[in-house]
């Protein structure tokens, strides 16, 4: 699986959203319909799956699918 | 020595009158009802008497405690009250309460650990009864947040409301009760859920009075992400503790403080939302007061029947965490 695609299948989960929404230039508020506790639990949700810790002020960057999948990528 | 069962008697609540809806909330801070229950599931919570103090709450909670165990206020040996608003600093809202019911042959002390409280609580009663201490102790969670609260803080002032949970614990039936109890702290993310002013650190001056610091302050987010990681996980241990899997939860009673956390953990543990007791919408989070009226109220809808088990899971200020697994023995 690609990054994009374990981004995109946890936010579905997270945001009980179609998977063929969810595409790179999402944004996770607008776009999918995540407030502020949802985007707390998504990134608890990633940093789970990749095994990593995303400092605050990190997370706080992470608008679109694409940030997601940079960030996780590195 | 032979294995001594500790477990609930007897229980009772008690909740203000004054009911403040969300829609009350509007007229008094920038904030609506869709904000609300979308964030928290709450829709109202009850506000104390100007009146009623913290121990107030809790004496009307512990006579209907002591009432429903059939046990007069004489024979308690301990009363221990978990409260994050006391009546005073000291003397302690247990020794009021001791006071107020007669419990003349009793100890009496107040326990902080936040929204955990009530759960600290009673696993400090179940110590007292196994070994063979004390026959009976009433344990009480109530708060009147409402004093400490700042009704400017849309961020706060919505989450939180009064209430009083009383038990009396005591021997049971071999097998029942108390079954495992899972207790943990980190104090590292202390100031995350803090009354700043009012101690020895920052006592109470006009500038702390001016400053709000005697207020509730909380980083929501990240108590947020505190409660969503340690409530299943907690509840997880105490039932693994326990020797029991999932499947042999018959009801989860969570503390409330938000429905998305409550959510979030029951998916976590894989239990289905129609084994997890929920009451937020009607009273806000009662810190230590919120699990001990959820089981009162989830007993009055008939969810507990003797030999139900069930699992009590709560994290709270400190930062603190504790769940109980227990076999309902009434």
């Amino acid at each position: 699986m690609t990054t994009f695609e374990k981004v995109r299948d946890i936010t579905v989960e997270q945001l009980s959203v179609d998977a063929d929404e969810v595409k790179m230039e999402s944004t996770f508020i607008d776009d999918l319909g995540a407030d502020s506790l949802d985007i707390v639990e998504l990134i608890m949700a990633f940093e789970e799956e990749f095994n990593v810790e995303i400092p605050d002020e990190v997370a706080e960057k992470i608008r679109t699918v694409k940030d997601a999948v940079e960030l996780l990528d590195k | 020595m032979e294995k001594i069962f500790a477990g609930i008697l007897g229980m009772g609540h008690y909740l203000p009158d004054k009911v403040l809806t969300n829609y009350d909330l509007e007229k008094m801070v920038d904030t609506n009802n869709d904000w609300i229950v979308e964030r928290t599931g709450i829709k109202s919570r009850h506000i104390a008497a100007p009146e009623q103090a913290t121990s107030d709450l809790a004496f009307i909670a512990a006579e209907r405690a002591l009432k429903d165990a059939g046990i007069d206020g004489k024979d308690i040996e301990c009363v221990i009250v978990a409260t994050e608003s006391p009546d005073t600093k000291f003397p302690s809202t247990a020794c009021l309460l001791q006071d107020k019911i007669g419990a003349k042959n009793a100890a009496a002390f107040d326990l902080s650990a936040g929204c955990s409280g009530f759960v600290y609580a009673l696993a400090v009663a179940n110590t007292m009864i196994v070994s063979g201490l004390y026959k009976h102790i009433l344990v009480v969670g109530a708060e009147t947040l409402s004093r400490i609260m700042n009704w400017q803080d849309r961020n706060t002032c919505v989450l939180f409301g009064d209430g009083a949970g009383a038990a009396v614990v005591g021997q049971v039936e071999d097998g029942y009760g108390i079954l495992s109890i899972d207790m943990g702290a980190d104090g590292s993310g202390g100031q995350f859920l803090s009354q700043p002013a009012g101690g020895s650190r920052k006592p109470a001056s006009h500038e702390t009075v001016d400053a709000g610091e005697h207020f509730i302050h909380m980083d929501g987010s990240e108590v947020f992400k505190f409660a969503v990681k340690i409530m299943g996980r907690t509840a997880e241990n105490a039932m693994k503790k326990a020797g029991l899997n999932t499947e042999e939860i018959d009801l989860l009673i969570p503390h409330q403080a938000n429905i998305r956390i409550i959510n979030s953990a029951a998916k976590r543990l894989g239990i289905s939302m129609d084994k997890v007791f929920v009451n937020v919408d009607k009273y806000g989070n009662t810190s230590a007061a919120s699990i001990p009226i959820a089981i009162c109220e989830a007993r009055e809808q008939g969810l507990l029947e003797k030999g139900k088990t069930v699992i009590l899971a709560g994290f709270g200020a400190g930062l603190t965490w504790a769940s109980i697994a227990l076999k309902w023995s009434k």
